[in-house]
């Protein structure tokens, strides 16, 4: 009796499953489900772009609207991965273009993107919608432009700390001015000048456009001509927050702030001047998320626009707050979500900066929502990780970067082992951890038997032997993403682990020491593994027992990369000659 | 990304100040982690506050600055005795100028993005000395590189040089070779120029394929030529773009 749900219905059962996780899950059910599935997905994500092939995904996805990829892995962004290492955009773009022409969005983060791979977008999704690039690099303000003028239906433009050769604001004015469909821009990134009536142009006609992220050289007096345009804005970046403005300025600029009602994110604010804080307060009961992370205002004054934020969910800032400032947070911001601490690099001497662990013991006190942290501080202790995670156990994300090595407790002098177990024992959903300071085995021993659920760690100048290592990759049963610098272990728990390695997206250990020997082992034994030596010098002759500077193994089923540069190593090439061994498919 | 620390090579220059055993030269029989060792050693508890501000105000480089003379102790291996605190003890008397610094790339963990947005608000407050990390992280003026795109025919990407560091078309052909060999290598390693004089520095042979590539530029008047005709000085003022081609 075929018991089969007819296609039409699965289909329609599977339109309403959104997250992929759960439509990979449902794809492995059996044959059947896997061809609706495939069928029906819509968006498309593949978080490492040698994991698969491009052709591969092309195909599999027929009604494929949006692909999203990442490249690189997570600590190019410390420059630890050197240039040239690969995530190159190109061999995806061209294969979407030939066979997925209706493809509407493309999501890129830490990848090389050329001016020919935006060019080729513009010339080939003819409803092309949104593109969004993070941290990606390769292209100049040339290749935005082909992108404005060519896609009609543009909506997204945004542009997250990419590295971009920017040869002027000319681009702007390649927006036709028949376009009236964008949404959301953000130029933060680039340096130089627009010219203010361009902008002004642009933004009178788009009247969707809800998310505004100027750059830095957006000077303050022409902020408010602007917010005039554009009242109906949900998140606003703005320029520059320190030039001279007079008296009326001030007033109108103050005017126009307040008008705009449906604003809930606000950033830029590059060097604010305390004397323009007053100027946000019309917005500050409205926020939901507030980035102060570039601007350089201290304390007492951070505490006048924070006491009114009291709806804020998200708060980024510089550790120019001060444990006075985030008492003030935990007092007056009940429905923070995240908070992120940075360093500010103050100079000590003449400022007297002091954020430690206090500021976060607080926080974690007052904001009964607080689940995810980024805190950047110079010293902790055991007790405020214990008091953290006993007031709030629902961390999902909790990344605290003692900034000083080896860093023990202050007070004791003992490792953070103790801490960082609290953390993982209580905070059961905790799915991302980055741990710093004075660390033993005993820690990630603690981290192998309760971070049960979590996805992604990162470790930093701790630990003593290979059983760290040995430790995390027996016990953290949904690790995914492991990346590790200035570690001293090396080849033994690699080596008995490497099953492990197959269910994870990658594992990344620089400056630790893992012999070559052991690579080319790895390397044999598991060949749905790429395993990559990266060395920017290698030595002339690589006997077995030599340390490699960097690893980074991931799993794939795609093979060897064709693209790899010089400095990287895999087995698939002959160290001798010098040679790529092109692998007969 | 192009603030890349210069000398991450040597960030870890461990071997200067490794204690090794064996003559010279030869690699260290056993493994001890001596790397992580000096790490240790460098690093003071206090005064952290100190040496990381002095890193993030003057360069992008997080420096390490040794406290105590007296504290190094290389011979007992903390890590290994599991004592923990003793290696990372400072002597709060340590005023002492530091020795050396070790220079530690991508520590803390902070974007280049926000390093640089920093130094340059910084150097705004100095009053407009402008920070030489963010000159190099600016465009290039053109009195100082003249940097062109090259692009190759049937390649995924595409590479940017500084023809001021090249003095000859010979120099520029066997970087542009360097740059773009995987995609004319073999299986039998380097490919051969023809044998004439200045024009065929501009011809790549691929043995296996037979195809040659020449390699063209654009011009100042957007026209397309043939590298190799005009002297290089006069080449170097009119390029504006290179392209390597296969010629048919």
């Amino acid at each position: 009796m075929d018991r089969r749900f007819p296609f039409k219905v699965l289909e329609h059962i599977f339109s309403f499953l959104d997250v992929n996780e759960d439509r990979n899950s449902v794809s492995m059910v059996c044959k059947s489900w896997f061809e609706t599935e495939r069928r029906t997905r819509k968006r498309v994500f593949v978080g490492n772009c040698y994991a698969v092939s491009p052709l591969k995904v092309a195909r599999r996805f027929p009604k494929m609207r949006s692909l999203t990829l990442k490249g690189k892995p997570h600590f190019a962004d410390y420059n630890l991965v050197p240039d040239g290492w690969g995530g190159y955009a190109w061999p995806w773009i061209e294969a979407m273009a030939a066979r997925r022409p209706l493809l509407e969005e493309i999501r890129l983060k830490r990848m090389v993107v050329t001016d020919e791979c935006l060019e080729k977008i513009a010339a080939s999704f003819r409803d092309f919608k949104s593109l969004v690039l993070t941290s990606c690099e390769g292209f100049s303000t040339d290749g935005i432009a082909a992108v404005a003028s060519t896609c009609r239906k543009l909506r997204d433009l945004e542009l997250r700390e990419c590295i971009v050769d920017d040869l002027g604001g000319d681009w702007l004015t390649y927006f036709p001015e028949t376009s009236t469909s964008l949404a959301s821009l953000d130029f933060s990134c680039l340096d130089s000048e627009v010219k203010l009536s361009d902008l002004e142009r642009l933004l009178s006609r788009s009247p969707n456009l809800k998310s505004l992220k100027l750059n830095r050289s957006v000077t303050l007096d022409v902020l408010a001509s602007l917010l005039r345009r554009a009242p109906q804005l949900v998140e606003l970046g703005t320029g520059s927050f320190s030039d001279e403005l007079d008296p009326e300025e001030i007033s109108k600029l103050t005017k126009a702030l307040s008008e705009l009602k449906q604003l809930k994110s606000l950033s830029g604010l590059w060097d604010l001047l305390p004397e323009y804080i007053p100027v946000l307060y019309s917005v500050c009961p409205r926020l939901t998320s507030l980035n102060l992370s570039y601007a350089t205002v201290q304390m007492p004054d951070l505490i006048d626009l924070l006491s009114r934020c009291s709806k804020l969910q998200k708060l980024w800032v510089m550790d120019l707050i001060e444990d006075k400032g985030l008492k003030t947070v935990a007092l007056c911001c009940k429905e923070l979500r995240e908070l992120r601490v940075f360093p500010s690099g103050a100079d000590l001497d003449e400022t007297d900066v002091t954020l430690t662990e206090q500021g976060l013991v607080s926080v974690s006190e007052g904001c009964q929502k607080l689940e995810s942290v980024l805190y950047f501080c110079v010293q902790f202790t055991n007790a405020a990780l214990v008091s953290i995670a006993k007031n709030r156990p629902n961390f999902r994300c909790f990344r605290l970067c003692v900034m000083e090595p080896f860093a023990p407790d202050y007070r004791t002098q003992q490792p953070l082992d103790e801490g960082f177990k609290a953390i993982v024992e209580r905070c059961k959903d905790l799915r991302r951890l980055s741990v710093s300071g004075l660390l033993t085995d005993k820690a990630f021993e603690y981290i192998g038997v309760h971070a049960k659920k979590l996805r992604m760690l990162s470790i930093a100048f701790a630990g003593d032997s290979d059983l760290m290592l040995h430790h995390l990759l027996s016990g953290c049963e949904r690790l995914k993403k492991l990346e590790i610098r200035d570690c001293p272990f090396g080849d033994t728990a690699l080596l008995e682990n490497a099953a492990k390695l197959e269910t994870m997206r990658s594992l990344w250990m620089s400056s630790c020491f893992v012999s070559f020997g052991a690579c080319k082992q790895l390397s044999q034994k598991m060949p749905r593994l790429n395993v990559e030596v990266i060395d920017e010098h290698p030595p002339k002759t690589r006997p077995d027992s030599s340390p490699v500077e960097r690893i980074y193994i991931y799993r794939t089923v795609a093979g060897p990369r064709q693209d790899t540069p010089e400095f990287v190593w895999t087995i698939h090439k002959n160290p001798e000659v010098g040679v790529s061994r092109l692998s007969i498919r | 990304m192009s603030d890349k620390n210069k000398t991450s090579d040597d960030a870890l220059n461990f071997k200067a100040t490794e204690l090794r055993l064996g003559l010279p030269g030869s690699e260290s029989p056993e493994r001890v982690d001596q790397r992580f060792l000096t790490l240790k050693n460098l690093c003071p508890v206090s005064g952290a506050k100190r040496v990381f501000s002095n890193a993030i105000n003057g360069s992008n480089k997080w420096v390490f600055s040794p406290g105590s003379t007296t504290d190094v102790n290389s011979g007992s291996v903390p890590v290994k005795d599991h004592k923990p605190g003793v290696s990372v003890k400072e002597k709060k008397s340590s005023a002492a100028a530091p020795a050396s610094k070790a220079q530690v790339v991508g520590w803390p963990p902070i974007r280049s993005f926000r390093k640089n947005t920093m130094a340059s608000s910084q150097s705004q407050k100095q009053g407009g000395n402008t920070n030489p990390e963010t000159e190099e992280k600016a465009k290039s003026g053109p009195e100082t590189c003249l940097y062109v795109k090259v692009s190759m025919e049937g390649a995924p990407y595409l590479r940017k040089i500084d023809l001021k560091t090249y003095k000859s078309y010979v120099e520029l052909s066997s970087a542009l070779e360097k740059m773009f060999s995987c995609f004319t290598i073999g299986p039998f390693g380097s490919h051969r120029r023809c044998g004439r004089d200045g024009l065929n520095e501009s011809r790549l042979t691929n043995l296996l394929s037979g195809s040659v590539y020449v390699v063209t530029y654009e011009d100042k008047d957007s026209d397309w030529m043939l590298v190799g005709d005009v002297p290089w000085e006069m080449f170097i003022c009119s390029c504006k773009k290179l392209r390597i081609m296969k010629s048919s």
